[in-house]
């Protein structure tokens, strides 16, 4: 290998590790490595915030299972990508992001631009790397990618200081990578997957808790499989939508705070839930004390430091998915043909459940636009083979209770950190990784207003992503709550964003295509222009009824079994049902 | 509340004992002592952490722990089967009873001016805070104690169970209810 600079070893280490696409800012301390990354295959596509980067690397990881990657300068730069770091590891998804650094010799001295973005991404990456001797590079870029990528995935960062990208170096990269503290555990124990079989075959009342970790580990198959051997209801948490297709008569729909009467009165009267790659997040638990409590757990999980975390397992299965349901199955099937419970009667209460409180929402009176109502004509026109992405709020809830999903990845979202305005970046990271499948980005008024700017990006860049902009003027969930437990009193959601901005001036200001629907009537052919539309990307702005509610809700905080299904309205439980 | 002292393999890379630190911070546990300090392996940093913890949180730390990518093993210092040792340095100012109180306890005398005595000791917890409460009342100026440290009893060494293999992938130990965790 010849001689080269720091940058050149940086960029061959990346396409070495199967990189096609990223996205980034150039700046001062990272600026070296753009010179090569002028002549690289790779497509760097230029946004115009660091944290379009970050999301957009994380839906095109959602939407493909690989790695995302975004780069940036030092500082500012490197600081803009915290965001984005933290929401795809809290939703376990694999990005790597390079950041440069100040010269070795400047770190520590408060140098132009500097940050210690190792220091200031610790606690919200997998890992990280600070690299100031350019024969680390292609071994920091390996590890980064398998870390990224592999047991349980995530965000790592590597972060090069500026003099080492300059110096002169030879590549060299590593043919094989071994951690002394790395080796995710990915096939599980034989006599677990057994004692979780055996609880399987005793249970009258199963449930199947469906988690992200199903569409992590590509196990969609594996899971229908297990389904249909067991026969129990399903559910799908808001990380696994589409893990499981909406379609399939044993899905309840999604549990949790804003989850279907049927999905969380489920796992409350389960007496066991098979918890696959799910992690009993407050948002599906409700009151911890007061869940499933008369449920056995099977946790199926990747990472051992989630097995007992926050319920305790009665049978862990640690290790990749795949490989567990593939064991599970079989053996499940085998303890089934032993003894089989009747689920029939267990069958008939919660499919019963679902037939009597169906998701629905009232039309406004007043003859305005229903949001629920634009976001379901999306779902239907578009189909199950579009790519959803969402903001964060009641958009975002609609959007995961009115689409009907029956794929894996195509329902991409900030789940764990609850990001807004990560719609717009992910839905065009998830269109540059899935060019030929149409990208919807159901958004909120208030979303938008945060990461707009990357439909400059889109715009330019051939990326023809569709927005839907929930306009209710407002920050919705948060009314909902000012609603709800602050007397109405709207303190500060109130964005008048009517016209102001002009949503549809403003997508045409960005080279795309702006459109404005404000009549129920108008719905269907609005959706139906934009769908028309493949050359630009397509902003439609919505104008809908500003006090729609997310309903059912369990209030934060409370028991599921307090589930709302309207305002201050609990489900009436036919007396033998309680 | 509880208390466990935990042996933790590190690589010795920088830093590490930022990252241990940063998760502690981030999880809210709390750390009584920590010490830190090479091993036999150079490649190697051995951390001994003391945390006050309830019940089934131990196995939370640990799991949480060895999620970090520099850590190699994880293993609980129980008390019946480790040596557990601290130091301490305490400056006295009645050196009379000091010296009465050293020799009875065993501990040398470290330096010694016309109006402080200052002792070192090396021992149990236990021992250190006997050793303290008789020194109280004699006037202590100034004191400083080190984290514990601790080592399995017998022939037995963390190393061999976590790093006879390092560097190379090996067989994990998939560890939902063990108080080990090794690569």
């Amino acid at each position: 290998m010849g001689k080269m600079n720091g940058a050149q070893s940086l960029v061959n280490a990346l396409e070495a590790a199967g990189v096609d696409v990223m996205f980034g800012i150039p700046g001062g301390a990272i600026l070296p490595a753009y010179d090569p990354i002028f002549d690289s295959k790779i497509r760097h596509i230029l946004v115009r915030h660091e944290q379009g980067a970050g999301h957009a690397a994380t839906g095109y990881a959602q939407a493909t299972g690989r790695v995302g990657v975004c780069i940036a300068t030092s500082g500012p730069g490197a600081t803009n990508l915290v965001t984005p770091l933290a929401d795809a590891q809290m939703d376990s998804v694999p990005i790597v992001a390079i950041t440069g650094q100040v010269p070795a010799p400047a770190i520590g001295t408060d140098a132009f631009q500097e940050a210690d973005i190792r220091g200031v991404t610790m606690p919200v990456t997998k890992h990280n790397y600070l690299i100031t001797d350019p024969a680390d590079i292609p071994r920091a870029i390996a590890e980064a990618f398998h870390i990224a990528s592999t047991g349980r995935p995530g965000a790592v960062l590597v972060d090069i200081a500026k003099d080492a990208l300059q110096k002169e170096t030879t590549f060299n990269y590593p043919k094989n990578i071994s951690l002394a503290g790395y080796n995710p555990v990915l096939v599980p124990k034989q006599e677990s997957i057994n004692d979780a079989a055996a609880l399987i075959a005793q249970s009258k009342k199963p449930v199947l808790y469906v988690g992200g970790g199903v569409i992590k580990a590509n196990a969609a198959k594996e899971l229908m499989q297990l389904a249909e051997i067991t026969g129990a209801p399903v559910v799908t948490t808001l990380m696994a939508r589409g893990a499981f297709p909406d379609s399939h008569k044993q899905h309840l729909g999604m549990p949790g705070m804003h989850g279907t009467v049927a999905a969380v009165t489920a796992l409350q009267k389960a007496d066991l839930l098979i918890t696959l790659g799910a992690r009993f997040d407050d948002r599906v638990t409700g009151k911890l004390s007061t869940f499933a409590p008369n449920a056995k757990i099977i946790h199926a999980d990747i990472d051992p430091a989630e097995i007992g975390k926050n319920r305790h397992a009665d049978v862990a299965l640690i290790g990749d998915l795949k490989n567990i349901l593939q064991a599970l199955a079989p053996a499940t099937k085998s303890a089934l043909a032993k003894s089989q419970p009747d689920l029939t009667p267990w069958l008939n209460e919660t499919y019963g459940w679902r037939s009597k409180f169906p998701l629905g929402y009232d039309k406004p009176s007043d003859g305005s636009v229903s949001p629920q109502y634009v976001i379901e004509r999306i779902g239907k026109i578009s189909g199950p083979d579009t790519i959803f992405t969402a903001g964060v709020g009641q958009h975002q809830m609609w959007a995961s209770q009115f689409i009907g999903y029956e794929k894996p990845r195509t329902w991409l979202n900030s789940g764990g950190l609850g990001t807004m305005g990560y719609a717009v970046p992910a839905a065009m990271g998830a269109k540059v990784g899935a060019p030929d499948t149409t990208v919807w980005a159901i958004d909120g008024d208030g979303c938008f207003q945060m990461t707009n700017q990357e439909l400059v990006t889109c715009a330019l860049n051939n990326i023809p992503i569709k927005v839907a902009v929930i306009n209710n003027e407002s920050l919705g969930m948060v009314r909902q709550w000012q609603t709800l437990f602050y007397n109405q009193r709207y303190s500060n959601t109130d964005l008048h964003s009517k016209r102001i901005p002009d949503f549809k001036l403003l997508a045409e200001a960005m080279g795309c295509v702006g459109l404005r629907c404000e009549r129920p009537e108008d719905v269907d052919k609005t959706i139906e222009a934009a769908m028309a539309i493949n050359d630009r990307p397509v902003v439609v702005d919505f104008n809908v009824h500003r006090d729609a509610m997310v309903w059912p809700m369990v209030a934060a905080g409370t028991s599921n079994d307090d589930i709302t299904v309207a305002r201050s309205m609990a489900p009436v439980w036919d007396s033998q049902e309680l | 509340m509880a208390i466990h002292t935990l042996a933790v393999l590190v690589e010795n890379s920088p830093g590490v004992l930022a990252r241990v630190a940063s998760l502690f911070s981030r999880r809210g546990y709390n750390i009584d002592s920590l010490a830190v300090g090479p091993t036999e392996n150079p490649k190697v940093s051995r951390m001994t952490i003391v945390l006050n913890l309830e019940g089934h949180a131990l196995d939370q730390v640990s799991a949480q722990l060895f999620k970090l990518v520099n850590v190699i093993g994880i293993s609980e210092m129980k008390d019946v089967d480790s040596l557990k040792r601290e130091i301490l340095l305490v400056k006295v100012a009645n050196k009379a009873a000091t010296k009465e109180i050293a020799k009875k306890h065993n501990v040398s005398i470290a330096d010694e001016t016309d109006s402080t005595i200052s002792i070192e000791a090396v021992g149990s917890s236990t021992a250190i805070e006997a050793l303290l409460t008789e020194l109280k009342p004699h006037g202590i100026r100034e004191l400083v104690q080190s984290g514990l440290v601790a080592i399995e009893r017998g022939a037995n060494t963390l190393a061999d169970r976590t790093l006879s293999t390092m560097g190379t992938a090996n067989e994990s130990e998939s560890n939902s209810s063990t108080a080990d965790y090794q690569n």
